[in-house]
């Protein structure tokens, strides 16, 4: 059935919860007061043991499965595994998706007004880090009376945030599923990060991050951002698939307007990130994967820090990321399994790069799918 | 368990160890271990749909091509380390065997005995691979290749001093015949090994 003839009860509808108590960050600042906007999919059982929290990547947001309007051209980011009899079956579960801290996508970040002076915080909103978001998302927890997760799982950067909670808070998460994950980041990612940022921030209309003030965006530092994001979330196989070197006129032009089929989707993909994205955010959502790195709590042992998790886990990777490689998952799983942590850990033959874990790929739905239903509610 | 093999080996498991299964398959074996012994620990596996079907039994199973050997594994990190059907399928049978006695205080192997007198019959006589109900594929399309005898694999513990702890030798019925015992090499179809470190 397609979507523009559910009935209305069937659309998601997001919700704000506001928190009023300050929450201390990392970085030593505090938020005296934040919102964050979630949806829910499926219905929490009455011994409230079914929820499962999604943690959303990099430019995610709290719209992770279903339809808004029928006029929606898109579902949800993560559609392919969240929905009735999907891999994440909302007839059982009872998913949880909020917008995390920072984002521009509803919940507190750059773009609220800073109450202190009533403006947008734009670059002063402060550096979050992971440990944060899972701090605000344990704050989200006890608002919707949660006791425990029955499952917290993300790919990505999620994937570090349910990793983060696996550590942080042991007791009130009965599995963790991370997907295409590293323990922290390597040099090489941190590097396209500081690319992406330096593009973002050298563009003439920055303003040292003050945009909004001018009237300004940084679009063109935004785009080029996104598209050297964009890159290294492909394969160079699934690039040549869709695009080998097709030309857009079927001859070349001898100019330096787009000439090849991929470059004018990288640029069509940088332009329409432009639409929905806010640039500080992406600067605080790069720099907060940088800082990522468990370890560290624990004098860089991350033996140490995963004999805190007491979540049965599942690690996944996929062949073809090169963003986050299978030996950088593995590194995770050597940690836990040195820990005794309850782990399983398969890497899955797919094409699609970093991508991949967006993908209805057979496989890749078959051992998530295995491994949710083996949850005992 | 449909391998009656599987209950001698649980026999020998204490309970609440910590186990690796080498090759473990859909993860039945230590499905039955969790339950009749309530050990801890893990399987490996190559195959995604193996792998698919341990994490649906709830068994924690990390993939892993045995090829690569078990350096994932610190030393001592088990009690009890299983090689079921698997050792002659792998690559490096002998660094196997080191590494599973390394990462396990004990290794338990079981292995169809190539000495087998039907085995013999058909290559003797029939001078050709032999195809049976333990090694039921031709030689062409077999994943066994590195089939051994008692003897081979007896001589290969002795090269690496290893000690054997115990011996059960199988007929094809699975059960431990008198003529096993006399001639394990000859009437064994099915050979079943407790090993340890000197």
């Amino acid at each position: 059935m397609s979507h523009q003839n559910l009935p209305a009860a069937q659309f998601v509808t997001p919700v704000t919860q506001h928190f009023g108590a300050p929450l201390e960050l990392d970085c030593g600042r505090s938020l005296p007061a934040f919102d964050m906007v979630y949806e829910t999919y499926g219905e929490l059982n009455a011994a409230r043991s079914n929820a499962v929290l999604i943690c959303h990547a990099l430019s995610g947001d709290h719209h992770a499965a279903g339809y808004h309007h029928p006029q929606d051209a898109k579902p949800g980011w993560w559609d392919t595994c969240i929905g009735p009899g999907k891999a994440i079956d909302t007839e059982r579960f009872h998913v949880v998706c909020p917008n995390n801290l920072g984002s521009c996508r509803g919940s507190t970040g750059p773009l609220s007004l800073d109450p202190a002076t009533g403006k947008p915080y734009g670059p002063d909103f402060p550096i979050v880090t992971v440990r944060d978001w899972v701090r605000a998302q344990a704050r989200l927890q006890e608002a919707l009376d949660i006791p425990h997760w029955a499952a917290v799982i993300g790919g990505s950067l999620g994937g570090m945030n349910a990793l983060q909670w696996a550590i942080d808070f042991p007791d009130q998460i009965r599995q963790a599923v991370m997907i295409a994950v590293a323990p922290k980041l390597s040099a090489q990612n941190i590097a396209f990060n500081e690319v992406a940022r330096q593009a973002i921030r050298k563009d003439p209309d920055f303003h040292a991050g003050y945009y909004y003030e001018h009237g300004a965006i940084p679009s063109q530092g935004l785009m080029l951002a996104r598209m050297l994001g964009h890159i290294t979330y492909l394969s160079e196989d699934s690039m040549g698939q869709k695009f080998g070197r097709e030309l857009r006129e079927s001859k070349l032009n001898y100019d330096y307007d787009a000439n090849f089929q991929v470059e004018s989707y990288l640029r069509y993909q940088g332009r329409s990130f432009v639409e929905r994205f806010d640039a500080n955010s992406y600067l605080l959502m790069t720099k907060l994967l940088d800082y990522f790195d468990p370890a560290a709590d624990f004098g860089d042992d991350l033996v140490a820090a995963c004999r805190h998790i007491r979540a049965r886990s599942l690690v996944l990777s996929f062949s073809s990321d090169w963003r986050f490689t299978t030996t950088r998952a593995r590194e995770l799983v050597q940690a836990m399994l040195k820990a005794e942590t309850e782990v399983s850990f398969a890497e899955i033959q797919a094409r699609f790069g970093h991508d991949s874990f967006l993908m209805a790929i057979p496989e890749y739905l078959g051992v998530l799918g295995a491994f949710m239903r083996s949850i005992e509610l | 368990m449909n391998s009656p093999e599987f209950r001698w080996v649980n026999d020998w498991i204490a309970p609440h160890t910590r186990v690796l299964d080498l090759g473990c398959g859909d993860g039945s074996f230590l499905s039955h271990l969790r339950r009749s012994r309530e050990v801890r620990g893990y399987g490996l596996e190559i195959s995604t749909d193996n792998i698919r079907q341990c994490v649906a039994a709830g068994i924690n199973v990390i993939q892993t091509d045995l090829d690569q050997g078990l350096s994932t594994f610190e030393t001592d990190a088990f009690d009890t380390v299983f090689l079921l059907q698997t050792l002659q399928a792998v690559r490096y049978p002998e660094a196997l065997l080191k590494e599973m006695l390394r990462v396990g205080r004990e290794g338990i192997i079981t292995f169809p005995n190539f000495g087998y007198w039907r085995n013999r019959l058909q290559l003797c006589l029939g001078g050709r691979m032999p195809v049976t109900a333990s090694l039921p594929a031709e030689w062409y399309e077999t994943e066994n290749i590195h089939l051994c005898t008692i003897s081979d694999f007896e001589n290969l513990c002795h090269r690496n001093a290893f000690r054997i702890v115990t011996r059960v030798i199988l007929d094809a019925h699975n059960h431990p015949s008198m003529g096993g015992r006399m001639w394990p090499g000859l009437l064994g179809a099915t050979a079943l090994y407790r090993i340890q470190r000197r």
